[in-house]
């Protein structure tokens, strides 16, 4: 009878992935089945704890997990084949990766006795990925198995988040063991650290006191860090400017008037000048890159002292030279700092920083966003404000890659954090849209909007039919130029003007399209229907919409620092 | 600036090209990289001869930090240290020369390990620089092979580096 009892505890490895990911508290699956992964898809059949979506290519199921991650601040989970569903994946990965978002990806891989022989649908996907992952294993003992995807989730959630990748091999998911699902899998070789060095944060915190032209500078580590809150304390009680990155928009409301825009390549003038000039630079969870501050020997022309608090000792001192330099999860660090400033009861200089705001404002007031509103042609600009005020600022936006993406930072003025969701750091055409998928997965009753181009909706338009399927209405805004309008822009800057591949010849009817798919499609040529056709649009609550909006196919984003220059050398209107 | 870094981490398969690709993805340098496990069989030490500015060596010691299976990195030459290089090589040993390469081997500590009527096989060990020096002071034409293993250090003393 023992016996019996043993084996009735004893389950298939394509059981255990599926308790694991009940254990997790999975909510969903993004995938897409294969031969390697048959047996996981009949288990996870036989239960609704975990429900499946089934997408229409695996970077789509990738980048819908990131877009779940991203919007709610748990790991997305894809599941793919081995062999092309795992290169299909790949883009996906490594856009997780670029963007520090916590996931984990499960792989379907031949049997173990048939790796390294070439097989059917074989790829080297630890090989593939070990690049673009914050880890990634093989399972080749199912008893291994368990523990590995609580690994897994753990390293993907913590520290500074990644994508991490468990393979699985057809026979592991067949053979059999007892199942226990261990909460606490210690790893000597991984101890994230939380908190700050009081000693360093004790510095940072006098040099802000110290400073006459002060700068908070934020990233995408504020967002995923949870530490929103604590910034916007922060700021406030300094009564410092603050500027966020492409990646940590909403990390500080950008209602406010501490608040000067997104900085870089595209941010505004003012965000960029303050960035260039300020004595005293606060980074928080940011990494100095090449969008970011242009080039790094134009930024060091100017002297500054620099405080970098980052939970990744490696995004330290890597671009640019630190004074400062704190390693710790940015909510504990910004934590300790309110904590220091009330303690210590000191204020900065009142006169110095009134000084300083007034030079800001000064920057401010040439008005670097500013378009042609009386335009005959409906600016790409303008249908942003009309989405921003449609939904009273409070939609998820999400976004493809190029000029539309520049345009929804610029003039969709976030709030909250996590409400913005992009591409930031690999570019990723083709996000947009299976991204937002995730999202409104997440938040079924919440406004998801996907602001895209004809050119970057083209590369997962696929998803049309997942949205179908799974019901969800998302609202597509499309500014169509008939252009890749970015690179369009960089050909009439810096290519004599010579449009070289970047005209989108041959486009599909879209509204037919979107129709086709059983969507609601409408084009909006008229500068004076935008407003009207996002109510209309927006008033449809189960049904996504796409809308092909004709916009002007000469506009270019400004302002602009061209790639090698410096922040304050930029290209205005 | 040369650099020697030592690293523990754990006896994995895939540990080893996690190390070298991430050197090849961020265009740093590899002079020579040995590798083998330890008295404890789960971790191996791996010793990395590597070059660059003292930026590039921040970032080459937090980089391989990240990796999730690195349990340790020390960059010996921080401290005193010591480093040994194995090289085995094949010598033309006949004639005249046979004599003159015994006596080579002789001067530079080597042990000849392998014998045939006209070659002489030689074991040196030694910091790089001697073993550079063996290969001047011999004639060129008569070097058949040579082989290498790269630097092993150690911290002097008691410092030791174990988890």
């Amino acid at each position: 009878m023992d016996r019996i009892a043993t084996d009735v505890m004893e389950l298939s490895g394509a059981e255990i992935v599926v308790r694991c990911l009940q254990e997790e508290k999975v909510e969903f699956v993004y995938g897409y089945p294969g031969g390697a992964v048959l047996y996981l898809y009949d288990e996870l059949a036989k239960q609704d704890r975990v429900k499946h979506i089934l997408v229409r290519h695996e970077q789509a199921a990738v980048h819908a997990a990131d877009g779940y991650a991203r919007s709610c601040q748990r790991p997305g989970v894809a599941l793919v084949t081995s062999g092309p569903g795992v290169t299909n994946a790949v883009t996906g990965i490594a856009t997780a990766y670029m963007d520090s978002i916590p996931m984990v990806i499960i792989t379907g891989q031949v049997p173990t006795h048939a790796i390294g022989q070439d097989a059917f649908q074989e790829v080297d996907t630890v090989g593939i990925t070990r690049p673009c992952v914050k880890h990634n294993f093989l399972v080749k003992d199912v008893r291994e198995l368990a523990a590995t995807i609580r690994k897994a989730f753990v390293i993907a959630a913590t520290g500074r988040p990644g994508p991490v990748l468990v393979d699985i091999p057809k026979d592991v998911t067949t053979a059999r063991t007892v199942f226990a699902y261990p909460q606490d899998v210690p790893m000597r070789s991984y101890s994230p650290v939380s908190r700050g060095h009081s000693g360093q944060i004790r510095k940072a915190v006098q040099m802000l006191l110290e400073a006459r032209r002060p700068m908070i500078y934020t990233g995408g580590g504020v967002v995923l860090g949870e530490a929103s809150p604590e910034l916007t304390r922060l700021v406030r009680e300094l009564g410092f400017p603050c500027t966020n990155t492409l990646m940590g928009l909403g990390g500080y409301p950008a209602t406010d008037r501490q608040f000067v825009g997104m900085l870089g390549m595209h941010g505004t003038y003012e965000a960029n000048m303050a960035m260039q000039h300020c004595d005293v630079l606060l980074a928080v969870g940011a990494r100095f890159d090449d969008r970011v501050i242009g080039n790094p020997q134009h930024f060091h022309q100017e002297e500054r002292r620099i405080i970098h608090i980052d939970i990744d000792p490696s995004s330290i001192s890597k671009r640019v030279k630190v004074d400062v330099p704190i390693v710790g999860g940015v909510k504990e660090v910004l934590a300790e700092m309110l904590a220091q400033l009330a303690a210590g009861g000191e204020r900065p200089d009142a006169a110095a920083l009134a000084d300083w705001w007034k030079q800001i404002e000064a920057w401010r007031s040439r008005d670097c966003l500013r378009y042609d509103r009386s335009s005959p042609v409906i600016k790409p600009q303008s249908v942003i404000e009309a989405l921003y005020r449609v939904t009273n600022g409070d939609a998820y936006v999400t976004s493809d890659v190029g000029q539309h993406q520049m345009w929804a930072a610029q003039f969709y003025k976030f709030d909250q954090p996590r409400r913005w969701i992009n591409s930031g750091g690999l570019g990723t055409m083709g996000f947009g849209l299976p991204s937002a998928m995730g999202v409104q997965l997440a938040h079924r009753d919440a406004t998801v909007a996907c602001v895209t181009g004809e050119a970057s909706i083209q590369m997962c338009i696929q998803e049309l039919s997942t949205c179908r399927q799974y019901r969800l209405p998302i609202k597509v805004v499309m500014l169509n130029n008939r252009y890749m309008g970015m690179v369009r822009q960089w050909q009439e800057f810096f290519h004599g003007n010579r449009h070289a591949e970047s005209y989108m010849d041959a486009l599909p009817d879209f509204v037919r399209l979107a129709e086709a798919y059983g969507h609601v499609g409408m084009r909006i040529e008229n500068p004076a229907d935008v407003e009207g056709a996002l109510r209309e649009a927006f008033a449809m609550k189960d049904r996504l919409v796409f809308m092909d909006f004709i916009t002007d196919e000469t506009e270019n984003v400004f302002p602009m620092v061209p790639g090698g220059k410096g922040l304050s050398e930029m290209i205005l209107v | 600036m040369r650099h020697i870094i030592s690293i523990l981490l754990e006896n994995e398969p895939g540990a080893l090209s996690r190390v070298s690709g991430l050197f090849s993805a961020r265009g740093y340098n590899i002079e020579s990289l040995t590798v083998a496990p330890t008295e404890d069989a789960t971790l191996s030490r791996m010793t990395i001869v590597t070059s660059g500015s003292d930026d590039v060596i921040e970032q080459i010691t937090k980089q391989l930090n990240k990796l999730i299976e690195v349990v340790k990195v020390v960059d010996l030459s921080d401290g005193a240290h010591i480093e040994r290089e194995l090289m085995l090589v094949k010598v033309r040993a006949a004639g005249k020369d046979r004599e003159e390469m015994k006596r080579m081997a002789e001067i530079f500590r080597g042990r000849i390990i392998d014998v045939t009527d006209k070659s002489y096989t030689i074991e040196l060990t030694g910091e790089g620089s001697k073993l550079d020096a063996f290969l001047l002071a011999v004639e060129p034409g008569l070097i058949l092979e040579t082989v290498r293993t790269g630097a092993s250090g150690i911290g002097r003393g008691e410092r030791v580096l174990r988890v």
